[in-house]
């Protein structure tokens, strides 16, 4: 098992045609992903390398099967691209898409949320399940099959993190970046709870940063209902309040977000909480074995 | 982006918002002409993004010409806790029966607009918070429900509102909503809203926050300045595209990937280092990115020494590593760089780093020996 993406994955791109859509659909299709169609209005009957070009996601549903979508298209289009992917009735949608103003994201949140559309992003890396399937722009290099499943705020920390794990002998079930936005379709515990579920998963690595309380929610629901052993790390120690840390989430506002009271919050609920990259993937290896 | 207090002003008048009469100033002659025409008493308010400004002397009432020239003269060019004041807003003065608090703000838990009004205003709303939390009257925007006069009215007979003003109360918050919408804002706080011996509500401070994101559809707000927050790297990294902080240290940082860039900041820290900024070169870097992210960098004094984190995922570290080459190249660095290239392409780029025998380049192989050398560096 793994979860959110896999073997039965059949991806529409929205956005395939453009620069940035074709360099990594086409890595994702390299890797194994079954890429059954890519989006682009009045691109209809076209192609990318063989991988068919609809006018509209719904028709991609319609004619290729496809049940997940990945939205590569410009912040100012991208929502709307959301809203298509929901009315086209894929269960998932992965929005890679950074800069998507927030006020539209609320309204697709709860559209998504209405219409039991699991969405994931936006301004997210993707989801790589090893082996499976690779949504987004994980570079699957750092990754091999294994029991640890991975959520991160932040890509290139997961990157570091993947990499440090592999290096120690260790693979992943799956890994999973939520996006570093105020407003994300799933947050950490949504997917803490499919974790939870997943038969393959044993250990759960969760990296957050400041802004926003999703990893203080997270430490509450770890201690309610998750049974597998959780190791975290958090990011943005040193960040001064009020200003935004790159992501436009990352931002700690009065004396709320900081990276203090989400450590504070996980070790509370006993969840160790690495200093590093390297101590927070020492502390999994370290966890995996004494379960083992 | 956070508006100064007249830019939000005038944002709310434009949606109909009741706000004072004024007038924005960055000189003591043009100043005293705005009160002249405004007329006593008039109010003259320092423009900074930054609060208990009364406190500080950046708020002053002028009852003649001579008044006003002493106040401009004094609020002009004050620093208030760090920001300097470049311009006030002269607004004339009201006369004021009763201070309540109004705000919208993005919970972000929720992922839901949140409506709070009090009649406790004109007090700092976080310490309300903690000594009358039952003062403030919170309501959640459903996404379906639309935010009606008869909701807020609602809304303001829990708080307790004068009953004559509660229409005027209610139909304040409900242009604040829409201005929240139209504009973008995820943070509207009005403290005070005010009640004139007239029974008037108009808005008497405003804070406002508009989403970075939506500034392609805003293109008026995009070119407003906020000179009293301005730091010169800030801007010159703003014209070139780049994701800069700036943290007062000695230490430089450049890192791909915003949360990799935060975290290198930490392990810095962590050895007993000051960084001196944030700066997230992005992921797939170009070099040119890189000659441009280390002129930023070196043009804060403060800097010593450099500490390149980089884990190639997109990004090549061997562009990572050409840029570094090429700046080096254009421009004297002047200060010792810490490298570490992991990652797509790293053995490339340590070969071209080799290869490129620069001065003062020391290589690391993981982040954290990385920070331990820089931050032995800048100490020599």
């Amino acid at each position: 098992m793994s979860i959110i993406v896999d073997t039965d994955t059949k991806l529409v791109i929205s956005g395939l045609t453009g620069r940035e859509g074709s360099f990594h659909g086409l890595r994702n299709r390299a890797y194994g992903t079954d890429v059954v169609a890519g989006v682009t209005p009045g691109k209809g009957g076209q192609d990318v390398e063989g991988i068919p070009i609809y006018d509209e996601i719904a028709q991609a549903v319609a004619e290729r099967g496809a049940n997940t979508s990945m939205i590569f298209v410009p912040a100012r289009f991208a929502a709307a691209a959301i809203d298509e992917a929901i009315d086209a009735g894929v269960h998932t949608v992965i929005a890679i898409t950074e800069g998507i103003p927030v006020l539209d994201m609320l309204r697709v949140y709860w559209k998504a949320k209405e219409a039991g559309v699991r969405l994931i992003g936006p301004n997210c890396p993707g989801v790589l399940s090893p082996e499976k399937s690779n949504v987004g722009i994980i570079p699957a290099q750092f990754f091999d099959p294994g029991s640890i499943g991975v959520v991160s705020k932040s890509g290139t920390l997961t990157y570091q993190i993947g990499n440090e794990l592999k290096q120690a002998g260790m693979g992943n079930s799956s890994i999973v970046g939520i996006g570093g936005d105020p407003i994300v379709g799933s947050d950490f515990i949504d997917v803490l709870a499919l974790f939870e579920a997943d038969d393959e998963t044993e250990l759960i690595v969760m990296v957050g940063e400041i802004g926003g309380d999703a990893e203080e929610r997270a430490a509450d629901f770890i201690a309610e209902q998750v049974s597998k052993p959780v190791v975290a790390y958090i990011a943005g120690f040193t960040a001064p309040p009020g200003k935004q840390m790159g992501h436009a989430g990352a931002i700690i506002s009065g004396s709320s977000g900081t990276a203090e009271a989400k450590k504070e919050a996980l070790e509370a609920r006993g969840v160790r909480v690495g200093r590093s990259p390297t101590e927070t993937a020492q502390l999994a290896v370290e966890a995996i074995g004494t379960r083992a | 982006m956070d508006l100064l207090e007249y830019q939000g002003k005038q944002l709310f008048a434009a949606h109909g918002v009741p706000v004072p009469e004024g007038r924005q100033a960055d000189t003591v002659p043009a100043a005293v002409e705005a009160a002249e025409e405004l007329g006593y008493p008039c109010v003259i308010k320092a423009q900074v993004r930054i609060g208990k400004r009364g406190k500080a002397g950046g708020i002053k009432i002028a009852n003649d010409r001579e008044e006003a020239v002493k106040h401009d003269e004094a609020i002009i060019g004050m620093d208030i806790r760090g920001f300097k004041v470049h311009e006030v807003w002269v607004e004339q003065a009201s006369r004021i029966d009763a201070e309540y608090y109004a705000s919208l703000i993005l919970d972000r838990s929720e992922k839901k607009l949140l409506a709070i009004l009090s009649r406790m205003g004109g007090m700092d709303v976080e310490e309300v918070a903690e000594t009358d939390p039952g003062a403030l009257i919170q309501r959640h925007i459903e996404p379906d429900d639309e935010f009606t006069a008869d909701v807020v009215r609602q809304m303001a007979i829990d708080a307790r509102i004068d009953e004559d003003v509660t229409d005027g109360v209610a139909e304040l918050l409900v242009k604040l909503h829409a201005v929240a919408l139209a504009e973008d804002a995820t943070l509207i706080e009005v403290n005070p809203m005010i009640v004139t011996s007239d029974r008037a509500v108009v808005a008497l401070d405003s804070k406002v926050t508009i989403d970075n994101n939506a500034m392609f559809r805003h293109a008026e707000l995009a070119d407003l300045r906020d000179l009293s927050a301005e730091d010169p790297q800030e801007r010159m990294a703003k014209e070139k595209g780049l994701t800069y902080v700036k943290l007062g240290g000695n230490i430089g940082i450049l890192g791909n990937g915003a949360g990799l860039c935060m975290s290198t900041l930490d392990v810095v820290a962590q050895a007993g280092g000051k960084p001196a900024n944030f700066l997230d070169a992005g992921g797939g870097s170009k070099a040119d990115a890189i000659v441009d992210a280390l002129e930023v960098i070196t043009s804060d004094e403060n800097v010593n020494a450099i500490l390149f984190n980089i884990f190639g995922g997109i990004t090549r570290c061997d562009e990572i590593a050409k840029g570094i080459i090429e700046a080096s190249r254009r421009t004297d660095i002047g200060v010792p760089m810490v490298v570490r290239l992991d990652g797509t392409n790293s053995e490339e780029g340590l070969g071209l780093l080799a290869d490129a025998d620069l001065p003062d380049l020391h290589v690391e192989k993981t982040m954290l020996g990385g920070a331990e050398r820089v931050v032995e560096i800048s100490r020599n």
